[in-house]
């Protein structure tokens, strides 16, 4: 497949994809629909598929000529009144999935669409084992020991004598809390 | 001579870097005060060092030497002076030399401004960043040089990339890498822990104010990448969920994670090791992310073969990186004990499921963003993963976030009662479900969602601070006055996160408004036409030929009225051609505003002085990135409490009974 691209040297992290977006070349007031409906499923739809030689664009960002001609194309299957299924279907037999932004539900995407499930019930597993280990109610010993009860009363004694310092007064309280 | 200079300046600091590693860390087992000691002079020298070479590099620029490569390729003569600075950040080479250069400013001021640190953990934190100064000199210098003399000499130089040669892109990458570079220091602090065994709430309490800023840091920079494409690029998109993008989101989730986390373990010293698996999380993917949009393995898994050498050394640093923390970690975490105890109704667990859910949203864009590769490297086909898979993932989670979001201010730490959360929310709730049941007929369900969850945040947070606010009341303060000493006091990382809560709430509204109700018209204009654009009157008064510095141009006219036929308006978008070649470049014209912006793009001329034009109405995108300001503005005020700086002796000694507690032996 040809790479189509503009510029060549890199860029800097964000913006490399969005190098093919950048220029210009709607040329989409030349269509005309016949209807508000039809028009916002144009829209829509050229939204949702890849122009497929550019690096990350849809065919409504892109000025490509492939891009041109699918908008032409995809406006005029509209025109003919066919639905934007039969669009989707036509245009995905021809360039396969890989045209379709918003990839649909079927046993070569369950990997994509159950993926993140599966990823992130193993994480919420293990996260939770991490978190909660030792939350067990015989962990909940929060009494001081001798020796810190020793070092709270110090630090009590210290706070009573420089009272504007509300940080480690709160320290303490939070800590001495039964 | 001046890049040969900049050339030794660079392998003198790897030089330093091996020595800053080792030295300092092995002091910290032999119990040599006088290795320690060097962490500071070393941090020092090699940002001084680093600021030689980049200083070089970039007088390089300014006198456009094209005898160095990456000059040549990346600068022209007839380039601004602005754009020539911007330019040595403008391509790999340079910007890898900016990222070791931050990392190095941000040892040098740990190093500078955490004098009551103890020595142990200054030498580590400095030693552990070191480390990572080594892998990236090296890389640099291996792979990267950007001191490369060109011969024989090019009489003019390739021009910077013309997207890039932008005010806003200026100042993107750098904001960015401070926030990436930045989690470096909650790494290297989590790493040096690790390696003492010592995880208490002392650590937490160091680390947060580094991570929040590195964090302040990583949220402009991508609201700036954000507000860079809207105007640039002339799409009138603000995100579009492309790897580089979400390169950039997942350190920024995992960091927002992070630092919810920091405040349960600084507070509770509970989350312990959860907390340092974030921290390593969060520069591991700033890294990944760095190395997996440079690679070039995104575009396509084959570019990755294209340059052997890149790749292979990304391969092995990554997997240093993060296989040798991670093994650290697995080493060392079972020591620690988890900490405090809490109730299933409390702050923690309404942290613990902002942990998760942020946990989940990256595992989300880190997914989405791989599974193209993933699924051809198996060879299950090509496919393409775009905003609508994002957008139906993230709406999934997102308002479950928000929701617990609003309650989590109401929470009390360690134990909370039922009824009495229910006390104080049982309005509130009302009140959003009132506005919930008043908008379900006039708008859209996704502008109720939007708008209810935005609304709940607002009042939420109102309340909490009025409660806060009321408690204090009782003896002698005003509101005003309380909120006042409040402010003085150890209140302000409480109203951080509130004005942080709220940028979010903003950003919903932003989001909310403008993905429902923006239009976008695409016309055919003849000088003198008109067209009509929600209530905007657009007068096109044709396009004139002009030259900046380095391209020339059409300028549009436009001048937009709005419904009474008042002037809102003189508007001047341009289509450039730049010398250097390349695509033309649209410069859009917006005129902005808090509630709308009007939006012109120049399309294709069509003859005759016709022009196919773009006319956007834009409502409240500016609230997008108004709230992350806010977010930033929250975080910058949260690390600007005063236990972070204090330093009386007894801020001194209560972490160390914080410490006291946690370590078992």
């Amino acid at each position: 497949m040809i790479k189509h691209r503009l510029i060549r040297g890199g860029a800097v992290l964000i913006i490399i994809g969005f190098i093919h977006t950048a220029a210009l070349g709607f040329t989409l007031e030349q269509f005309h629909f016949d209807s508000a409906q039809q028009e916002t499923t144009f829209r829509e739809l050229i939204g949702k598929l890849r122009c497929l030689v550019c690096q990350n664009e849809s065919l409504a960002g892109s000025q490509a000529e492939l891009a041109q001609d699918l908008r032409r194309e995809v406006y005029e299957m509209l025109r003919a009144g066919k639905s934007e299924q039969e669009v989707i279907s036509f245009l995905t037999t021809r360039y396969g999935d890989f045209i379709l932004y918003d990839p649909p539900l079927k046993p070569s995407t369950y990997v994509l669409w159950f993926g993140p499930i599966i990823l992130i019930s193993i994480a919420a597993v293990f996260m939770l084992r991490l978190l909660l280990r030792g939350r067990s109610p015989l962990n909940r010993n929060d009494a001081l020991d001798p020796q810190e009860q020793q070092r709270l009363n110090q630090l009590l004694a210290a706070t009573i004598a420089d009272p504007n310092n509300p940080t480690a007064s709160s320290t303490i309280a939070e800590k001495s809390h039964p | 001579m001046i890049p040969e200079l900049g050339h030794l300046a660079l392998i003198l600091a790897l030089g330093l870097a091996l020595i800053q590693a080792t030295l300092p860390l092995l002091g910290t087992f032999n119990h040599s005060a006088t290795w320690m000691a060097l962490a500071r002079p070393l941090a020092y020298g090699q940002f001084t060092l680093l600021t030689i070479a980049f200083a070089c590099l970039t007088y390089a620029f300014l006198i456009s030497d094209f005898s160095v490569a990456y000059v040549a390729t990346n600068s022209n003569s007839l380039l601004p002076t602005l754009y020539k600075v911007s330019a040595v950040w403008g391509a790999h080479e340079g910007s890898l030399l900016l990222w070791v250069l931050m990392m190095a400013a941000w040892g040098a001021a740990v190093a500078l401004f955490s004098r009551h640190l103890p020595q142990i953990t200054l030498a580590r934190v400095i030693a552990v960043q070191g480390m990572v100064a080594v892998g990236f000199l090296l890389f640099i210098l291996f792979t990267s040089n950007p001191f490369e003399r060109l011969f024989p000499i090019p009489p003019e130089g390739r021009d910077l990339n013309p997207l890039l040669q932008d005010f806003g892109l200026a100042i993107h990458p750098p904001m960015l890498y401070m926030g990436y570079v930045g989690f470096s220091i909650a790494f290297a602090f989590a790493i040096a822990a690790l390696i003492g065994g010592q995880l208490d709430a002392a650590w937490a309490r160091w680390s947060r104010p580094w991570t929040l800023i590195a964090w302040v840091f990583l949220t402009l920079g991508i609201a700036l990448g954000s507000w860079w494409a809207y105007y640039e690029l002339g799409w009138g998109g603000w995100w579009f969920w492309d790897p580089v993008e979400n390169a950039s989101l997942m350190p920024w989730l995992i960091g927002t994670a992070l630092i919810h986390s920091f405040a349960v373990t600084e507070k509770r010293a509970a989350f312990k090791n959860w907390t340092v698996l974030l921290a390593i999380s969060a520069f591991s993917l700033s890294l990944l992310g760095t190395f997996l949009v440079r690679s070039g393995v995104l575009t396509s898994i084959h570019a990755f073969a294209t340059d052997p050498t890149r790749g292979a050394f990304i391969l092995v640093f990554l997997a240093i990186v993060i296989g040798g923390s991670l093994t650290l970690y697995a080493w060392r975490a079972p020591s620690i004990s988890s900490g405090g105890y809490f109730a299933l109704l409390s702050r923690e667990t309404s942290l613990l499921i902002n942990n998760l859910m942020f946990a989940a949203l990256t595992i989300i864009v880190l997914f989405g963003t791989l599974a193209p590769l993933i699924y051809d490297a198996f060879g299950w086909g090509k496919i393409s993963v775009g905003f609508p898979w994002f957008n139906k993932m993230f709406t999934v989670l997102a308002p479950g976030l928000v929701i617990v979001m609003g309650i989590s201010p109401f929470l009390r730490w360690k134990r909370d009662r039922f009824m009495r959360l229910i006390r104080h929310l049982w309005w509130l709730v009302a009140i959003v479900l009132a506005i919930k049941l008043l908008l379900i007929s006039q708008v859209p369900i996704g502008v109720m969602i939007g708008m209810s969850l935005a609304v709940w945040l607002l009042i939420t947070h109102g309340a909490s601070v009025y409660e806060r606010l009321q408690q204090r009341d009782r003896s002698q303060f005003t509101l005003k006055a309380a909120f006042i000493q409040d402010l003085r006091g150890s209140g302000r990382s409480f109203y951080g996160m509130i004005i942080a809560h709220v940028g979010m709430a903003l950003f919903i509204i932003g989001v909310t408004i403008v993905s429902h109700f923006a239009i976008e018209t695409d016309v055919r204009l003849s000088p003198g036409d008109s067209h009509v654009v929600a209530g905007y009157r657009f007068e096109f008064k044709g396009a004139v030929s002009s030259t900046g510095p380095n391209y020339h141009a059409e300028r549009g006219h436009f001048i937009v009225t709005d419904d009474n036929g008042d002037h809102v308006a003189d508007l001047f978008p341009e289509k450039r051609a730049y010398f250097g070649g390349g695509m033309p470049m649209t410069e859009a014209a917006i005129d902005p505003g808090l509630m709308r912006d009007v939006y012109v793009a120049l399309g294709e001329p069509l003859g005759e002085g016709d022009w196919a034009v773009r006319l956007y109405y834009k409502p409240a995108v500016r609230f997008i990135w108004l709230g992350a300001i806010f977010m930033a503005l929250g975080g910058l005020l949260a690390m600007a409490d005063r236990r972070y700086r204090s330093t009386s002796p007894l801020a001194q000694i209560t972490p160390t009974i914080a410490a006291s507690g946690s370590i078992k032996p």
